[in-house]
This record gives C-alpha cells, structure tokens and sequence, in this order.
C-alpha cells in the first residue's frame, strides 16, 4: 500500500521562476491497484511520480509504502521497492551497454553488487526467454548495444527490466508518449500483460483518456499539484472518454471562474 | 635498439596512466586535472619513502594508495559538494602542489644509486651480458625490464577488464553511461563515480612512481602535461580498437601508450625540437577530438547531396 500524505513541492522557491508543483496532494493507493494518472501539462503528475521515486526531497509531508517510510530515505535505496519507465526512451537504458548488460544490471535491481560476473553463462541463459517474449526479434542481439535500439524497443526493455525482480511499486511516466501510435499500442499490450501478471500496483501516467479508460481499476486527475478527481473501481468502470473531456472542460471552467474572481478582488483592492 | 626499448617501456610505464585516464575520461567523461598531481604524487611518495630505507615494492604500493587519496579529494568535492568537475581537479592539482615538495623535502629526488622494484629485477639479468635481436644488440638487463613493466601493465590491464565485468564494475559503467537509469536500479552513482577517480589516480600515482624509479629520479614538475597525455593515448587506442567493449578499449589504452610513446621517440631522432612536444600533442589531442565529429558531418553533407540527385 502506497501512502502519500500532505505532499508539497516547490522548485527554485523565492527566485522569479519559483513553481508550486505539488500543493498538498495526499492518495492511498492499495495493493494490487493499476491507477492511471491524467492532468493537463505540469499540473504535477512527472513531480508526483519523482516524489515517490526520491528524485529530489519533498518540502513536507510524507511516503510511505507497506509500512516502509520512503520520505527520507535517498533515491537509490528507494530502488529496491520501485520499478520505473520513464518517458524519455533514452532514460531508461545504458546506450553504449549491451542488452544482456543492462538486464543483468536490472537484475539486481536494489541489491548488492559484488565482485561476482555479470554476465555468467547461467545468468545470460535466464535472460533469453523473456526476451523473447517481447516479440521484438530482440533475443538473438544480446550482445547489440541498447543505443542502436529503436524507442518502443528500448521501451520494452525497460519495462521488462523495471519488473525483472518484482517491484512493491510500478511507477510509469508517460512510457508510450514518445512513440509512434503503433509501437505505443504494442507497448501498452505488454505494460497490460506484466501489470495484470503479477497483480503489480502500478501508477501509469498518460496523456492518453483512451488508455486510461482501457486500462486499470482507478483514475486520478491532477491539477494545478492537487488532485482534482479520484475515481475508484466502481465509478472508473462505466467511465468513458466522454465522460473524462467533460471532467476537464468542468476543471477548465472553475479555473477561469477562479481568474474572473481572483480579477475582481485584484480591482477592488488594488 | 635501445631507445626502442627504453621507449615501449616508458609507453608500458605511462599506459597505467592511461588506463586511470581512461576510467575517468572514458567512463565517466570527466577530464580529470588531479593526473597533473598525482603522477608527481605518486612519484614523490616512492622515491621519499626509497631513500629513506623503505623496500621499493612496499613504496610503490604507497604511492598507489596515495594517488587513491587523492582522487578521492577530488571525487567529493565533484560529487558531494557539487563543484565543477575541472575546477574541482585544478582545486587538488594545486595543493598538490604543496604537498609533493613537502613529501620530497626537495623539487627533485635522485634514485639512481638507490634499490628501486626496476633495479631489482635488472639484477636477474647477467650484467653487461647482450642479447642479439634481429642483428640489433640488446643489454639483457633492459629485456628484463621491459619484461616486468609489460607483465605488470598487463597484469593491471586484465584485472581492471575483469572488474568491470563484475555486477559492480557493470554497475559502475552504467553510472557513467546513464546515471538516471542505474540510480533507478539501486545503485549510489555518486559513491561510484569517487571510487572510481580514486582508482584512476591510484593507477596515475602507480604510473608516476614507477616512472621515477625508472628514470632514476622524481621531480616537481614531471606531471605537467600528463593529462594530455594520457588522453592522447585513450585516443589513439579507442581509434585502433574501434570498438565499444570495455575489454578492448583498455587493451587499446594500452597500446596507445606505447604507440604515442614511440611515435614521440621517432619525431625527438628526426629533430624535433624536444621543446615543442607538448604543443605537438595538445594539437594532436584537439584534432583527434574533433576529428569524428567533422568526419559525420561531410558524411552527412555527401548523403544529403545523393538525396538531392535522386529527386532530379
Ligand atoms: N526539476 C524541476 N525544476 C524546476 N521546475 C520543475 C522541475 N520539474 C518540474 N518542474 C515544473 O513543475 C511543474 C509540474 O511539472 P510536471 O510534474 O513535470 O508536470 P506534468 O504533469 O506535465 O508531468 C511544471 O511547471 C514544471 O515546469
Ligand atoms: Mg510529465
């Protein structure tokens, strides 16, 4: 169970490009819970993700997932509980490595690394088969370094790395935005076939309504670093993408009645 | 003959050098200035503790985990304290400075009639005694030599490969290759990227001490240009190899080294002057630096034209 309590985030705070990102969000997600994340462009939902990953520390409140405090605890430890994609295909994977490399480096995702080899005989051998079922004709370019990849591929791979080891916690930031509308459909296939897999809880955010509809048990929308709707199992079923452009259009308006009012005061006193 | 082999050793001697630029350059694409010290550091620590009674092997050793030191200096003022990764070599390189003529007592130490791990393997070899290499002849001892230094570099050279082959030396080669994606994974980039200028200077105080012991003496000022030389020879090696395995490329550093070294030794016999050797080599490392970049884009630029020609 992912527990965010009263999260705060301000970046470049007292300097003329100072953003309020996050203000106050607090959202319990339960096991097994596959919440997609909407929000129109930086209402917050990368610095939420970063928050939970510890990308940077958070002004106040608090993350904790099954019972573990993260709030303070540095991003590299945080890595043994956390699986992540990010949006950028070039994050996610060592170019110049192979890609039996950078699985054996998922592989030991937040455990100790010693001086044992990497890339044994035995290891390389476990590494196939997964490979194979990407359908990416990836298994037999092992030894291919992961930069002359194509995105969706690097994509794939990062998902199967970000769940070698089953993670407590999947965090998905946008992982199909920035590939072509085919790659992308194959891409969700699989997030979908590994998610339902292993019942992993699983934060995806997306830009897409359509695939917030199709996928998951939840909804939450951000805006402005709060969270602005949480629909839950029953409301998110009979949802349709309708239903989530009139939620925006509904959030569109109370921000310009908020402009029109926040005009007002500013005549009357100033 | 003999400069042949007295250069190849020297090449062998400064590819250790390289081999700590390498990790540093190559790795974790940071110029690391610390070389410039530490090479004299390293040398300074060998040829103090020598004279002072000190087996040669046990201060050779000292001398590699003095140039640790410093490159772990360095390492947490990069990467604790955020400075500038130059500024923070500079930083250590001049102190060091300081530090090496208070080590030495002196800015220049003779070895020549101490014990040094080189004098002690040229005892092996039967004094005075030559041996006939393709009609040139060759002083035993000097075969002897060049036969420890190149065992050791190689020694070195594959233990280094094989670290990097580890889950941690893997590890450290992602931090340097994509830090984000491996601190994802769990790994403590910054703990890695001190390490690892820890190691590359303990390598470079390795190279310089056993340099001095060579020579038969350590001097102040023998790190100038050090740095630019140890990324000639990355250069010149990645360029041979030609490929991105790590094994490979320390392979290439390596033979880089010797490479640069005797290109050096054949340009001093043909005259030139020994005063011009340092400006010769910046202007070879900047061209070597921008060569691959000028070389896609006249690619590219032939490319484009075709693309042209086939739209007529
Ligand atoms: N590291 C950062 N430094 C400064 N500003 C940031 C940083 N990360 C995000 N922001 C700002 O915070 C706001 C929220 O961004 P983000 O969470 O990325 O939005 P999105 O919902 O589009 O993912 C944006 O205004 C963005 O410019
Ligand atoms: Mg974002």
């Amino acid at each position: 169970m992912l527990k965010i309590e009263g999260v705060y985030k301000t970046f470049n705070p007292g300097s003329a490009n100072e953003v309020r990102a996050l203000r106050g969000v607090s959202v319990t997600i339960n096991p097994g819970d596959f919440v997609c994340v909407l929000g129109t462009n930086g209402s917050g939902k990368s610095t939420m993700l970063n928050a939970v990953a510890g990308a940077f520390p958070i002004d106040r409140g608090q993350i904790t997932l099954h019972n573990t405090d993260l709030t303070k605890m540095p991003e590299h430890k945080r890595a043994r509980y956390i699986g992540r994609v990010f949006q950028n295909p070039f994050s996610g994977t060592a170019p110049d490595m192979s890609i039996a490399e950078n699985i054996a480096l998922a592989a030991r995702r937040g455990m100790k690394r010693g001086l044992s080899s990497a890339l044994s005989v035995k290891k390389r051998a476990q590494f196939t088969e997964p490979v194979r079922q990407l359908n990416m004709d990836l298994e037999g370019r092992l030894d291919n370094p992961i930069g002359k990849l194509s995105g969706g591929q690097r994509q794939a791979l990062t998902l199967l790395m970000a769940t070698w080891i089953k993670p407590q916690l999947l965090l998905l930031d946008e992982h199909t935005a920035a590939l072509d509308p085919k790659t992308a459909a194959r891409v969700i296939e699989l997030t979908k076939q590994i998610v339902e897999k292993d019942r992993l809880t699983t934060l995806m955010v997306t830009h897409s309504m359509q695939q917030a509809v199709n996928l998951g048990n939840r909804i939450l929308m951000l805006h402005n670093g709060k969270i602005a709707y949480d629909l839950k199992e029953s409301d998110k079923k009979h949802i349709r993408v309708n239903d989530l452009l009139a939620l925006f259009d509904e959030i569109r308006r109370k921000d310009q009645m908020d402009e029109s009012v926040a005009q007002m005061i500013k005549k009357q006193y100033i | 003959m003999s400069i042949l082999i007295g250069s190849i050793t020297v090449g062998l001697i400064l590819a250790l050098l390289a081999l700590g630029v390498f990790i540093t350059f190559k790795i974790f694409h940071f110029p690391d200035l610390t070389t410039e010290g530490s090479v004299t550091f390293g040398a300074a620590i060998a040829a103090a503790l020598i004279i002072k009674g000190y087996s040669p092997a046990l201060a050779t050793l000292i001398a590699f985990f003095g140039g640790c030191l410093a490159g772990l200096v360095t390492g947490i003022l990069h990467a604790v304290f955020k400075l500038n990764g130059l500024l923070s070599g500079i930083l250590v390189m001049t102190a060091l400075y300081s530090v090496n003529l208070h080590v030495m007592g002196k800015s220049n130490i003779p070895l020549l009639s101490e014990p040094t791990v080189i004098s002690h393997f040229e005892r092996y070899a039967a004094a005075g005694e030559e041996v006939n290499i393709l009609g040139w002849l060759v002083p035993q001892k000097d075969l002897f030599i060049l036969g420890f230094i190149l065992l050791f570099t190689a020694l070195t050279g594959t233990l280094l490969n094989a670290f990097f082959k580890t889950n941690l030396g893997v590890a450290m080669r992602a931090a340097g290759n994509n830090a984000q994606m491996i601190r994802a994974l769990g790994a403590n980039t910054k703990a890695y990227m001190i390490f690892c200028i820890a190691l590359s200077n303990g390598l470079i105080a390795l190279s310089g001490s056993l340099l001095a012991q060579f020579q038969g003496f350590a001097d102040v000022q023998m790190g100038i240009g050090m740095v630019v030389w140890g990324l000639a020879s990355v250069i010149i090696g990645e360029a041979l190899i030609n490929t991105k395995s790590v094994g490979f490329l320390i392979f290439g550093a390596v033979m880089g080294s010797v490479l640069f070294r005797l290109l050096v030794a054949i340009a001093l016999q043909w005259g030139m002057n020994p005063n011009d050797l340092k400006l010769i080599t910046a202007v070879f490392v900047f061209i070597a630096l921008i060569l691959p970049g000028l070389l896609t884009r006249l690619e590219n630029r032939k490319k484009l034209k075709k693309l042209e020609y086939a739209e007529d």
